[in-house]
């Protein structure tokens, strides 16, 4: 395997300013490792060789005539395909957008181009980010680089993939109820939805514009931290972007320490439902930042219990209405019903065709919790535990800087083993669901490997609303204690990527 | 169980323009009785006491100066659609009235 | 409906009360649309000019017009009504082609303004408080044009086309509250109340107010309850309808008397009003039944997640306020006072629902009397002659103009009348009508003198006549010379020249 790709983007960026490599070198040898792995693992829904290469043959050309450039300049960055963008198609993992071409570029994307990172293709994605898996893709699943029938988690497995296939260095997600952390989760990488608002979501095709929010998917808490510097701050498009100020993301995780730091547990995210091995990793990390220097305080947030409840009610409604402009008249999908008929016909008809069951199943369900009658009962009490959710945080953080939970119940789950259960797949995003409810930011880091099957756990930190950067400190303070502990990375234990792929295709041929 | 009948499906589908087929409607119907019937309790303690939240952040007067920026061009407008007629979009003929 | 199945009128008031709601939409004027930066302008190049929004392009989010907002508050303001201290976007969702995202951003349960009133005046000088509930902001949707079919409407055609250029120009719909009382006057109630919002949006200077081009379009809620006798139990509300898209003053008037024809008619005979939408058809002075109202107008309104409430500063409204231009009322007072017309006069103007007219005719440099008199006058003729608005005919300045051309002597009265006909035809402005039709009053003396001893010549017995001091015999010498002119000449003067030659 090429060093290259094994590299943090943090540690090519510095490759690459100091003349070692080049992004067109770095650039290819993601290309050639696409070419070698996604086959088989399928992370990406486009990839685009001769763009990326010119972006980095230009980010080489700045570099030589001395320009200064960003940390992360000449980079190879994958795109989940629910930002849109003017050189690759965006589908958001729907067929009902098949090859979609967008006039303007989403604000990340603006932001990593400028920032001279180099988009390398679109990621796999559960259609429109509905799912906990990526299997409601309407381009065919991503497999987990750790295990091949696994799942990479969702809606973002492809950016997770990616990431922990080295197909990319870094990856650009969306989390909606933690579709960024669950993947991030099950493939040992890091994972961040920053504070609602700190980063734009304009050009993110809406899921559910209360709850979306763009971040970064790395393999270190570093690489994200820079990335968030990147595409942080204010935007005018959009009209939920803050205006504050932001401290360097990447200076909170050098200067990481938990020293006197309070981290909150609370009693509702872990215990039942929660797989062993997840709870084993979860206890041992926080052991070890008690360790050196932290306080470990027990907590209850008894709302939570009703935050799924509440998320499957805002998240259709919202969803029920953002897919509503895709109804065949000015761009997509245009199904015409063999008998002919009207316009409403013909919508109907490529709604049907164009959207999955999932997609459905949740616009049908957003549209009866809006419907006139059932508003006040189910959409409009969502909102009010909502309220519920944020007093709690708020009555957390009062006490403690930060709160630790489990990032998810389980590590990977089998391809297939829920897909036909939406209630057990909504169960994935349980510590996830609280942030985007609250719009308070949340990171996932490694925490080690299950006991019982060998796959990754993450742990997740959440923070109040702005202050992301105590996530990085602690995010980056428990990974170097881990790596330490471990000896180097945990992607460093995940098997030989290649060999799986090689095994699975006897097992296929026998 | 909220008792979601397959009419009541139908009736959503047809608001949410999905020409669903009646495999589709019964599935679904069955399917979002257990759902509903899991997320109902939020009635229980959304108390009249509490107000709703529908925006994470509480932010205000958010608003655009009002000066003409970039716009597309019409190549662009169109470059999506199914069908033009080289300056507007073009549907089959509308049954309903506009709202 | 035919015209020969309508109740009388005046029975019909006999029978019943009349209650009526308006709601009329105004779009406002701002340089860009309601929620992106794409430029807000009429009569573009289908499609041009569109920012992705307009579009509903996947990704896009809308950002509130700062000016928008400000126009709405002054329009709140000037309504009467309180500014709310927060108010919020919701979104309205329907599947309609020319609705770019499938909803609409609107208000719902907290408009900017509520609670106000507008007091409009009669043809008699009465005047009627009209009770505002709402004024609340939304977006246009784009337009639809049918094509194929008979008729180019939507039933029958074969297929339609959309242009995205007036989605998303800012709107403010004024929501009456049910207006009772108004009786046999209901259909001039319902123009003056339309006439006078029209004045107050002008006044502003928010919208442009154009009914014919759809600026300010008004839809008309009527519905009848049967009379009971004195010191009983009022009736419970009859089953309204809701004329849609009714876009002059004059067709107000008619779309509401029309409708209480109608009803009426049905009710006495027993039967009753279905609860719909009802289209006003311009050409037959008729409306005809549209979407009925039923339990599938589910909109699903609820708050819009991508924007954020409108809590406009008590520093604000009050900048506002003070900003607004005087009251109607007021103003009526000072434009009559000014003007110097007499209440016969003033009335004239009003219920001819022309005051703004009148006044930017004025402005722009016409005697009062003589703006009157045109507007009032021919214009009204020709406005009914072709069934339309006066305002839709011909501009305030186009009228200056010509009330110009015949103070400095270069048109006469008939001329002017000639002139203004082509400039309503489209030819152009006066100057360029007169100058394209060639009819400028013949001043020059010579040619006038030249025609004048050729016509004496020919009747060398009326010249004997006149110099005989028989002045009443030049007539038929003048008569001879405006005919020579083509009429294109001031009879007056061809009188004094007349009188001059033969006295020469």
């Amino acid at each position: 395997m090429s060093d290259i790709i094994r590299l943090s983007a943090a540690d090519l960026g510095a490759s690459i300013a100091a003349g070692d490599i080049t992004s067109v070198e770095a650039t290819q040898a993601h290309l050639d490792r696409i070419d070698a792995v996604d086959g088989a693992v399928h992370a990406y829904l486009h990839v685009a060789p001769e763009l990326a290469l010119a972006a980095a043959a230009r980010v080489d050309a700045q570099r030589a005539a001395g320009e200064k450039l960003g940390p992360l300049a000449g980079v190879p960055i994958a795109v989940k395909d629910v930002l849109v963008t003017t050189d690759m198609p965006s589908t958001s993992g729907s067929k009902i957008l098949e090859g979609y071409m967008s006039p303007f570029d989403a604000t990340v994307v603006k932001k990593v181009r400028e920032a001279g990172l180099i988009p390398i293709g679109k990621t796999n994605m559960d259609e429109f980010a509905m799912g906990s898996s990526t299997e409601h893709s309407a381009y065919g699943p991503t497999r987990n680089p750790w295990a091949l029938d696994r799942i990479p988690g969702g809606s973002g497995g492809g950016s997770a993939a990616a990431v922990a296939g080295y197909e990319a260095s870094i990856a650009l997600g969306s989390d909606t109820g933690g579709s960024i952390r669950q993947p991030a989760h099950v493939t040992g990488t890091v994972g961040v939805k920053p504070t609602y608002g700190a980063v734009s979501r304009y050009g993110a095709i809406a899921l559910a514009s209360s709850l979306d929010q763009i971040g970064p998917v790395s393999r270190t808490v570093l690489d994200s931290a820079l990335l968030q510097d990147i595409i942080g701050g204010h935007d005018p498009h959009d009209s939920t972007s803050l205006r504050s100020e932001w401290p360097s993301m990447a200076d909170a995780v050098r200067n990481a320490s938990v020293q006197g730091l309070k981290v909150g547990v609370i009693k509702q995210l872990q215990g039942d439902g929660f797989q062993a091995g997840v709870m084993a990793r979860f206890q041992e990390s926080l052991a070890l930042l008690e360790q050196n220097g932290a306080e470990i305080v027990e907590l209850e947030a008894p709302s939570f219990e009703h935050a799924i409840a509440a998320y499957y009610l805002i998240l259709p409604a919202e969803a029920s209405s953002n897919l509503a402009k895709f109804d065949s008249v000015r761009f997509g999908l245009r199904v015409n019903p063999t008998s002919g008929g009207t316009v409403e016909d013909v919508m109907s008809a490529t709604r049907d065709a164009g959207f999955g069951p999932e997609v459905k199943r949740r616009i049908i369900l957003g549209t009866y919790a809006l419907s006139a009658g059932y508003y006040d009962a189910y959409y409009g009490s969502a909102q009010k535990v909502r309220t519920l959710v944020q007093r709690d945080f708020a009555a957390a953080f009062s006490q403690v800087d930060v709160i630790a939970s489990p990032t998810a119940p389980t590590t990977a789950f089998k391809l297939g083993e829920k897909l036909n259960d939406p209630l057990a797949m909504y169960l994935n995003d349980i510590a996830t669901i609280p942030a985007n409810l609250a719009g308070i930011p949340g990171i996932t880091l490694p925490a080690g490997l299950a006991d019982e099957d060998g796959l990754p756990v993450g742990i997740q930190f959440l923070a109040p609303a702005h202050e992301d950067a105590r996530l990085y400190n602690v995010g980056g303070a428990l990974e170097q204690l881990l790596v330490a502990q471990w000896g180097g990375h945990l992607l460093e234990q995940a098997p030989d990527l290649l060999e799986l792929i090689k095994a699975a295709a006897e097992e296929g041929a026998r | 169980m909220s008792g979601i009948s397959a009419e009541q499906v139908a009736h959503l589908a047809q608001l949410a323009r999905i020409d669903l087929s009646p495999e589709e409607i019964l599935s679904l119907t069955t399917e979002l009785d257990q759902i509903v019937d899991s997320v109902a309790k939020v009635t229980a303690v959304a108390t009249p006491d509490v107000p709703a939240t529908s925006h994470p952040i509480p932010l205000q007067n958010v608003f655009r100066p009002d000066v003409v920026g970039e716009t597309l061009t019409l190549e662009q407008a169109l470059q999506n659609a199914p069908a033009h007629d080289g300056s507007r979009f073009k549907v089959s003929a509308i049954l309903g009235e506009e709202q | 409906m035919a015209r020969a199945q309508l109740m009388d009128f005046d029975k019909a008031l006999e029978l019943f009360e009349p209650v009526m709601g308006f709601e009329v939409h105004v779009e406002l004027n701002t340089k860009t649309k309601m929620f992106s930066d794409a430029p807000n302008v009429f009569g573009a190049e289908p499609n041009t000019g569109l920012s992705p929004l307009c579009l509903g392009l996947p990704g896009t989010l809308p950002v509130v017009n700062e000016q928008a907002v400000r126009y709405s508050i002054s329009l709140g303001l000037a309504l009467g009504c309180s500014i709310a201290e927060s108010s919020r976007f919701a979104r309205k969702n329907y599947f309609y082609p020319d609705t770019p995202k499938n909803y609409q951003i609107s208000q719902y349960d907290e408009p900017i303004a509520f609670e106000g009133s507008v007091e409009i005046e009669l043809a008699d000088g009465t005047l009627i408080d009209i009770p505002i509930e709402r004024a609340h902001m939304e977006e246009d949707a784009g337009k639809l044009t049918h094509i194929g079919g008979s008729s180019g409407r939507i039933q029958g055609a074969d297929y339609s086309l959309v242009d995205y250029n007036r989605a998303g120009v800012p709107l403010v719909e004024i929501v009456t509250k049910p207006i009772y009382g108004g009786e046999h006057r209901s259909p001039e109630i319902a123009k003056a109340y339309v006439a006078a919002i029209r004045d107050i949006v002008v006044s502003l200077g928010i919208s442009d107010a154009k009914m014919e081009r759809g600026n300010l379009r008004c839809d008309a809620n009527v519905s009848l309850r049967p009379r009971v006798a004195e010191g009983a139990q009022p009736a419970p509300l009859g089953t309204r309808t809701e004329t849609k898209n009714v876009n002059s003053l004059r067709s107000v008037e008619r779309a509401v008397r029309f409708e209480i024809q109608r009803q009426a008619a049905i009710l006495a005979k027993g039967g009753s009003i279905t609860q719909e939408t009802r289209h006003w058809h311009e050409d037959t002075g008729e409306t005809s039944a549209g979407r009925p109202k039923s339990d599938a107008d589910d909109y699903r309104y609820f708050p819009e997640p991508d924007l954020l409430p409108v809590v406009p500063s008590a520093e604000l409204v009050e900048e506002l306020r003070a900003a607004l231009p005087e009251q109607p009322a007021v103003r009526r007072r000072r434009l009559k006072a000014e003007w110097g017309f007499t209440d016969l006069e003033f009335q004239d103007i009003q219920n001819s629902g022309l005051l703004t007219e009148v006044s930017e005719t004025v402005a722009a440099g016409a005697s009062p009397a003589a703006a009157r008199k045109w507007w009032t006058g021919e214009i009204a003729r020709l406005a009914n002659a072709a069934d339309a608005d006066a305002a839709s005919l011909v501009s305030p300045a186009d009228v200056a103009a010509l009330a110009g051309l015949v103070e400095a002597g270069t048109l006469t009265d008939r001329l002017a009348r000639q002139v203004l006909e082509g400039v309503v035809a489209g030819e152009g402005t006066p100057q360029q009508v007169v100058d394209a039709r060639g009819l400028a009053v013949v001043s020059d003396d010579g040619a006038l003198i030249a025609a004048i001893d050729e016509a004496l010549a020919a009747q060398p017995d009326v010249l004997e006549k006149i110099r005989d001091g028989k002045v009443q015999a030049a007539g038929a010498v003048i008569g001879a010379v405006m005919k020579a002119m083509k009429g294109q000449a001031d009879a007056a003067r061809v009188r004094e020249l007349v009188l001059e030659r033969a006295n020469a």
